[in-house]
């Protein structure tokens, strides 16, 4: 039975079984608009929490890296009261919709982008204060300057953001319902048909999402390779 | 004054400066971090044309005298008063080269580019400035390489390159060659020379004699935070009125 659910695993990847390619493409649709997202409140942010001093920013700071380990069950449920009828947010009707999906996952990453931004600004920030103060650069010019020369850095961030949105399930499940056709994700997918059985599709999920991971992961290798190459960092 | 907003017209080496910042006054400047007394109410005044040379042994204050002259750092006690009192035209007519060269990610070019884009140049402008800036160094070649790539000495060429694009009144210098090869000093020393004959007051600070001797006009020597002489070159090298100077210059550790 095992090797059965394997070879039909292989086989619906290897002829681009349409329910399983829809199920990828909104599980890369729905990742990738959170962590673009993301990525445009938690580089600003990060910086700005580097760059300036305030008072309550070691608050703000370990707030930042506590919620970097959000558990996706919380953000789902928390997401959820949101949305719900009743919330606050109800009337837009969004609960039970990719876009609600979009939120969640946006909310769990947001952190994780935000605090690995943070760390690094700031690194650079005690290597560049000196000559951007001598330059008369302050310290809102800075930060383009710093997000930018932190590029590589940030871009491993981006890449460790969409790495946990991809592979996470409890937040999804909650605020997305699993629903067939309309939230179903590669994630939920495999909870739901390792459930009932039906191992072959869960496993061609399984296999995807394993390979989208090591390619993540290789790509976060090879910023770092470049950076090294081109920059001597 | 809109000095900048005629580069356009005007080629790089024939921009006009703006309004004279020097003298300098130093008024019993004093700065102490941690309980400690780092400099020990300095009163001293810089004028310009002459190249001063800071000596003193380790910690005696050199790097801290210059970055409160820079405005990197506020007196603690006591006032620091140029020609000029507008800020702004202070810090644009200033520039810093660090003993450590901090260089940004991005190419040789792009360092030069960054400094000018921050004091305002006209985006037309900063090409031909940076060409010759990169050239007067001889880094021209290597224009489009990463910064932070570079040799030890390249990068020191490459931040006076970026300061001297600025066209500074005062190039503060602390300790340009520490670290650095006979040869990458050499270099160095040469730049500081065309820099000085360019029209810039040279500050440095340096614990090597022999570059102290050959640039110095004048001398500032300091020993654990206070200033013991201020003379010139001349007869600080031949006739040193302080004891710990006297010592200093035989090569005794002074503690």
């Amino acid at each position: 039975m095992f090797s059965d659910a394997f070879s039909t695993a292989f086989r619906l990847i290897a002829t681009l079984d349409p329910e399983l390619a829809a199920i990828v493409a909104l599980s890369l649709q729905v990742s990738l608009t959170a962590v673009g997202l993301a990525a445009l409140i938690g580089l600003p942010l990060g910086a700005l929490v580097a760059v300036f001093a305030f008072p309550g920013r070691g608050l703000v700071v370990a707030l930042l890296n506590t919620f970097m380990g959000l558990p996706p069950v919380v953000v789902g449920l928390m997401v959820y009261l949101l949305l719900s009828r009743a919330g606050p947010l109800g009337e837009l009707g969004l609960l039970f919709t990719p876009t609600a999906m979009v939120i969640a996952q946006c909310v769990l990453v947001m952190p994780i982008i935000a605090a690995l931004t943070r760390q690094t600004v700031a690194d650079l920030y005690e290597e560049y204060a000196d000559q951007l103060h001598s330059l008369g650069v302050g310290p809102l010019r800075a930060i383009p300057t710093l997000l930018w020369d932190g590029r590589f850095s940030l871009l491993t961030a981006v890449l460790a953001g969409f790495g946990r949105a991809s592979a996470e399930v409890g937040a999804v499940i909650i605020v997305g319902g699993n629903i067939n056709h309309v939230t179903r994700v590669m994630t939920t997918t495999i909870a739901l048909e390792t459930s009932k059985g039906n191992l072959a599709l869960a496993m061609g999920l399984g296999v995807i999402l394993l390979s989208l991971a090591l390619t993540i992961n290789g790509a976060a290798l090879a910023v770092q390779r470049l950076a090294q190459r081109l920059q001597g960092v | 004054m809109n000095v900048l907003g005629l580069l356009s017209t005007v080629t790089a080496d024939d921009r006009p400066r703006a309004g004279a910042i020097l003298p300098v006054r130093l008024e019993q400047v004093c700065f102490s971090a941690g309980g400690k007394l780092l400099l020990d109410h300095i009163s001293l005044e810089l004028n310009p044309g002459q190249r001063t040379v800071v000596l003193g042994p380790n910690g005696a204050g050199k790097s801290l005298l210059l970055r409160l002259c820079h405005g990197l750092l506020k007196p603690t006690a006591g006032a620091i008063h140029w020609a000029v009192a507008d800020d702004r035209m202070l810090r644009r007519s200033q520039a810093m080269v660090f003993q450590r060269p901090v260089l940004l990610r991005r190419s040789v070019a792009g360092n030069v580019a960054y400094a000018l884009a921050a004091r305002g140049a006209p985006r037309r402008a900063r090409q031909e400035i940076v060409g010759r800036a990169l050239r007067q160094v001889g880094l021209l070649e290597l224009a489009r390489r990463p910064a932070r790539v570079l040799s030890g000495g390249e990068q020191q060429r490459l931040a006076l390159a970026r300061a001297w694009a600025l066209r500074p009144q005062v190039l503060f210098l602390d300790e340009p060659t520490a670290n650095l090869d006979p040869a990458a000093t050499r270099l160095i020393e040469d730049i500081i020379d065309s820099i000085h004959r360019s029209g810039a007051r040279i500050i440095m600070t340096t614990h090597d004699l022999g570059q102290a001797r050959r640039h110095a006009d004048e001398v500032v020597f300091l020993h654990r935070g206070r200033l013991l002489e201020h003379t010139p070159a001349e007869r600080f090298f031949t006739q040193p009125v302080s004891a710990e100077a006297r010592a200093f210059l035989a090569g005794e550790l002074l503690a």
